[in-house]
């Protein structure tokens, strides 16, 4: 998967999640519980998603890496690795 | 022959919108069966019937706002007959129409003898109308609906993207914009209103004033009525994280379980401990609750807060628990809440999560006679046999009602659920 690809997969979780967040002014490097106001639930659900929709099913003990834009991007572009 | 009430989705609610009838005249319906939606000022609710029977006449009309306890519908006991004015049988071979129902069937090219009315002696409603080409339930988060208000949206017109077909708030901003942009040209859009959609800024919009209001005056009646005492108590839930997260790591996401679901199963497991902190104070006496029906404080997205139900959930394994509490959360969040989840926690626990603060001293909910508080999960000094080292606590607090217990009884409840919390695989 491209860094396009895994992109547009977290940005189209994260409208059904925060929709009333604007994205677009997301700060991508922010932790996004802070940025949009996600809470441990709605972070299983993105992950949930991703996983559905990217084939990556991201650990718990790699959460530390993905908890923002840019990290969910590089993870799921390197496969998880 | 019974009648079927506007019911109370708790103790804040004194009248209801009926938004929709999901049953027709003669239609079965048995315990249980969700048979409307209500709009209270909080969320839109899914009511259900508690009897079984047939549907023999509905009384309301959709978009009617009535007071609780008002009879919404009658319900005949099954084979008991049909009395012989009954609408169902008695359809009118014209459908009676008012004229403002004609009209709008005009505008929206709907065949009036197409459509079958759910009004008083089967006429048809404006409801019967927009709903005949369409969606037989209209699904859409507090927020959708009130961002929806704010564009003159019609809902009944939009199509949802969200679980279940629920519509979101992208999809409403969707519909207005389409109208206002004109981007449908030649299209109907969809029954939405030219409404000038907004210019940028991001949309996070308070909760209504009505919402707040509702909220407003439940807290004060709780605080004018109900004697509070309140206790605190910092927890170690190192054993509860370590298990926790053994119990993750070879889980897919679908099945993981969050921190919360283990801490309201502890709060639920203690209240055997403490039973006393379980019931209603109404009419001016305890009525202890044989079971655990565990309020959940929700909060929405853009504001405001509920706190349905998880049903006897000290009765499930924690697995479970996680399961209801996402369900619960989801459709908290989507508007599509169950009348008996408002209805009827005996005990309501709010949790801050892992963005929260520390500690939270509740609001009793009325006729509730206690509130548990936890708080975000933090590793702090902890000191273990003497030496000092870190841990992750959580300062779990209990705001209960002086009329039922006193401090003595509440402090044994949070070490009821201290202990429970060090021995997670039991719970």
């Amino acid at each position: 998967m491209n860094s396009d690809q895994a992109r547009s997969a977290v940005l189209a979780l994260l409208a059904e999640i925060a929709p009333e967040a604007d994205l677009d002014l997301m700060d991508p490097g922010a932790d996004l519980r802070t940025e949009i106001d996600l809470d441990s639930m709605d972070f299983l659900n993105l992950v949930e998603g991703l996983a559905q929709s990217t084939g990556v099913d991201i650990p718990e003990a790699d959460y530390g890496r993905a908890r923002s834009l840019d990290g969910l991007v590089a993870y799921l572009t390197d496969g998880g690795k | 022959m019974g009648e079927f009430l506007m019911p109370s989705l708790g103790a804040d609610m004194t009248e209801g919108t009926l938004v929709e009838w999901l049953v027709r005249p003669g239609d079965e319906v048995r315990h249980g069966d969700v048979v409307a939606v209500v709009d209270t000022v909080k969320s839109a609710i899914e009511v259900e019937v508690f009897e079984s029977g047939r549907v023999d006449e509905l009384l309301v009309e959709p978009g009617a706002c009535v007071p609780v306890g008002t009879a919404l519908a009658v319900i005949a006991a099954s084979g008991e007959p049909t009395p012989a004015k009954a609408p169902a049988k008695t359809k009118p071979s014209k459908p009676r129409v008012s004229p403002v129902v004609r009209h709008l069937a005009h505008e929206l090219g709907v065949d009036l003898a197409e459509v079958s009315g759910t009004g008083a002696e089967g006429a048809i409603t404006r409801a019967d109308l927009t709903r005949t080409p369409g969606p037989q339930h209209v699904s859409a988060s507090p927020l959708a609906r009130r961002r929806a208000a704010d564009l003159g949206v019609d809902l009944t017109g939009v199509n949802g993207s969200g679980p279940n077909g629920a519509i979101t708030v992208a999809d409403v901003e969707a519909a207005g914009g389409k109208a206002a942009g004109g981007k449908a040209a030649g299209g109907k859009a969809a029954g939405a209103t030219p409404v000038p959609a907004p210019v940028g800024g991001p949309v996070v919009s308070p909760a209504p004033a009505s919402m707040r209001t509702a909220i407003g005056a439940l807290m004060a009646r709780s605080k004018r009525e109900i004697p509070h005492y309140y206790l605190q108590t910092t927890v170690d839930v190192s054993a509860a994280m370590t298990w926790l997260e053994q119990l993750n790591a070879d889980r897919p996401a679908t099945r993981r379980v969050l921190p919360a679901a283990l801490l309201l199963k502890a709060a639920a497991t203690a209240v055997r401990s403490v039973p006393d902190v379980n019931g209603f104070f109404v009419d001016g006496a305890f009525q202890r609750s044989d079971h655990v029906h565990l309020g959940v404080a929700v909060s929405l997205r853009g504001g405001g807060l509920v706190a349905p139900a998880i049903h006897d959930a000290d009765q499930l394994t924690v697995e479970d628990l996680m399961a209801a509490l996402k369900d619960l959360v989801t459709r908290a969040r989507a508007g599509r809440l169950r009348g008996s989840e408002m209805a009827d926690p005996t005990i309501t626990v709010t949790n801050l999560g892992d963005q929260g603060a520390e500690l939270v001293h509740g609001v009793i909910y009325p006729p509730q006679v206690a509130l548990v508080g936890l708080g975000r999960i933090v590793d702090r000094p902890w000191a273990v046999d003497r030496m000092l080292t870190v841990r992750p606590v959580v300062t779990a607090t209990l705001a209960a009602d002086h009329r039922v217990t006193d401090g003595h009884l509440g402090g044994l409840y949070l070490a009821a659920v201290a202990a429970a919390l060090q021995n997670p695989e039991e719970l």
